[in-house]
């Protein structure tokens, strides 16, 4: 009797070794295919970037074509179009994010605002462009790194309403509950407990947001537009990246696409940067 | 409902025709109870029977949740707490509670203790240092952190954390202390540490403990209440629930041939 049940028990195990080896290697397999995409990207990247890559990319602006020059103009207008859009949307989301989970989480308003923070966490970038274009480009005649900025921050404000929403919640209601029980006003809970608790999130959800922009070339297309000349007026048309990458890569002059191949080293550079500031920030622990 | 609270003993809380509902779900019914002030009152009774419920209606932690709904009147010192104008941060200053599970703030051990206090103390960094040394001794705590004080409070052991957390409940010297299952996550050293506390604590505060465990309630408190599925079955001294409970009901649990 005992014998006839472990014959059909080891026949069991053996199944389940099987089915578990198969899924493994499928698992692998997935994982190998994408790995590959990803390496020969960033290993293109790097042969054109670097290749690309002097001191006069950090020193000289936008060449016309043909001519010698580099990308200091558009790496300054990315950074300052991303930092203040950050700036901008930043506070924004934080706030709308508290509110979510701190204030009102099941009323009208919540969910008419998380359906809607939806909408716009997953509507194409352009449409962010398009809307500034028509409601502040279009009225002031004129582009400017001011319209980009609105634009960046209208992506930014989604994925920071998220990211805060879902890391406050993540925290666990004994701590808040522990905080009242001491007699704590909500607004002290909300600022010394559940956001310290969550505050690491709520960061790595700023850097992702700020690593998404920094690549986003649709939404500056119609607001900054691009501009081969140094300028740091908020009125004017600015140079970014992502623009003078589009512009370049697509354009038939050699020395134009090796500063584009420059550029896309620069920003994946930067993404990379952000992403791992992100887990390290996440990792720490308070 | 049978309660006998000797005529010696000055009320602290008086809990009157109280209902508690979570949406449609009666959860508490009817319940009438005398707390005695200085002593320490248990209440047992099997899990769901409502005993943390009435616990958290005593510092009104139960309004966090718009669903959960008290109907009654709860007198602290003759005062009804649930339609007072009272700030209720005030009330939770008076009545602390400690949870079940420990639940360190994210902040340093003394900010720890320190958090509460400031609410509502304005004190200077001598008396502070005081009065955290002072809670952390009362919560048996103070030799084990003395040397890291600046450490994170989720650095320490889950008892630790766990008297952490009393001493952070005392430290801001309520007069009534609420402790909902306050040993359950703790091994029985540190059990027997926190027992000890809650009778050296009764000389200042009136303490009330729900607790799973039959001998800790014999052991450290002075009453016990034993309820069931929303009821308040029996209310007694604690030596006379054991020894000579009035009912039959209370006899069966406490001897396990129940819940």
């Amino acid at each position: 009797m005992s014998t006839t049940i472990s014959a059909e028990r080891l026949q069991r195990f053996n199944r389940r070794k099987r089915t578990n080896t198969i899924a493994t290697t499928l698992a692998m397999a997935a994982m190998a295919f994408g790995l590959f995409w990803l390496g020969w990207i960033l290993w293109e990247t790097l042969r054109l970037g670097l290749g690309g890559l002097s001191v006069a990319t950090f020193t000289q602006m936008t060449p016309p074509p043909n001519e010698a020059g580099g990308l200091l103009n558009a790496i300054y207008g990315s950074f300052v179009m991303v930092a203040l859009a950050t700036f901008v949307g930043t506070p924004v989301g934080v706030f709308a994010g508290i509110y979510l989970a701190e204030y009102e989480t099941q009323g009208w308003l919540a969910v008419v605002t998380r359906f809607v923070n939806d909408i716009l966490l997953s509507a194409p970038s352009i449409v962010a462009g398009l809307f500034i274009y028509s409601v502040v480009v279009s009225q002031f005649k004129s582009f400017s790194a001011a319209a980009g900025v609105l634009a960046l921050a209208l992506i930014v404000i989604p994925v920071v309403i998220r990211t805060t929403e879902n890391m406050l919640l993540l925290v666990p209601a004994g701590l808040r509950e522990a905080a009242y029980a001491l007699g704590t006003p909500k607004w002290k809970v909300i600022t010394l407990i559940t956001m310290k608790a969550a505050r690491a999130g709520v960061i790595t959800g700023v850097l992702l947001a700020v690593a998404r922009i920094a690549g986003e070339t649709a939404p500056l297309l119609f607001t900054a537009l691009s501009n081969q000349f140094w300028t740091s007026s908020l009125g004017e048309p600015m140079a970014s990246l992502p623009v003078t990458i589009f512009k370049f890569a697509m354009s038939p002059y050699e020395n134009w696409q090796q500063l584009a191949w420059a550029g896309v080293f620069l920003i994946t550079l930067a993404v990379l940067a952000l992403n791992i500031l992100a887990r390290v920030i996440t990792r720490e622990k308070h | 409902m049978l309660s006998t609270v000797s005529a010696a003993e000055k009320t602290k809380i008086a809990v009157k025709d109280l209902n508690f509902y979570y949406g449609k779900f009666h959860a508490l019914k009817g319940i009438n109870l005398t707390i005695p002030e200085n002593r320490v009152t248990a209440f047992i009774g099997p899990s769901g029977c409502g005993k943390s419920t009435l616990l958290r209606v005593f510092n009104r932690m139960f309004e966090l949740y718009p669903e959960q709904r008290a109907e009654g009147q709860i007198l602290l010192d003759g005062q009804n707490i649930l339609t007072s104008k009272e700030d209720v941060a005030l009330l939770r200053a008076k009545v602390g509670m400690v949870f079940q599970k420990p639940t360190p703030f994210p902040m340093s051990i003394y900010d720890n203790i320190a958090f509460g206090v400031k609410l509502f103390e304005k004190l200077n960094t001598t008396d502070m240092e005081e009065r955290v040394e002072w809670a952390l001794r009362k919560a048996a705590l103070w030799t084990e952190v003395k040397d890291k004080l600046k450490q994170s409070g989720s650095s320490l052991s889950g008892g630790q954390q766990q008297r952490l957390c009393i001493a952070r409940g005392i430290a801001i010297k309520p007069e009534v202390l609420l402790l909902d299952e306050p040993c359950s996550a703790l091994d029985p050293i540190s059990t027997a540490k926190v027992e000890e506390l809650i009778v050296e604590l009764k000389s200042d505060y009136t303490v009330l403990i729900v607790t799973h465990n039959m001998q800790q309630a014999a052991r450290c408190s002075d009453y016990t209440a034993y309820m069931y599925l929303g009821d308040l079955v029996e209310f007694g001294q604690t030596e006379q629930m054991f020894f000579k409970p009035t009912r039959q009901e209370t006899e069966d649990y406490i001897t396990g041939r129940f819940g």
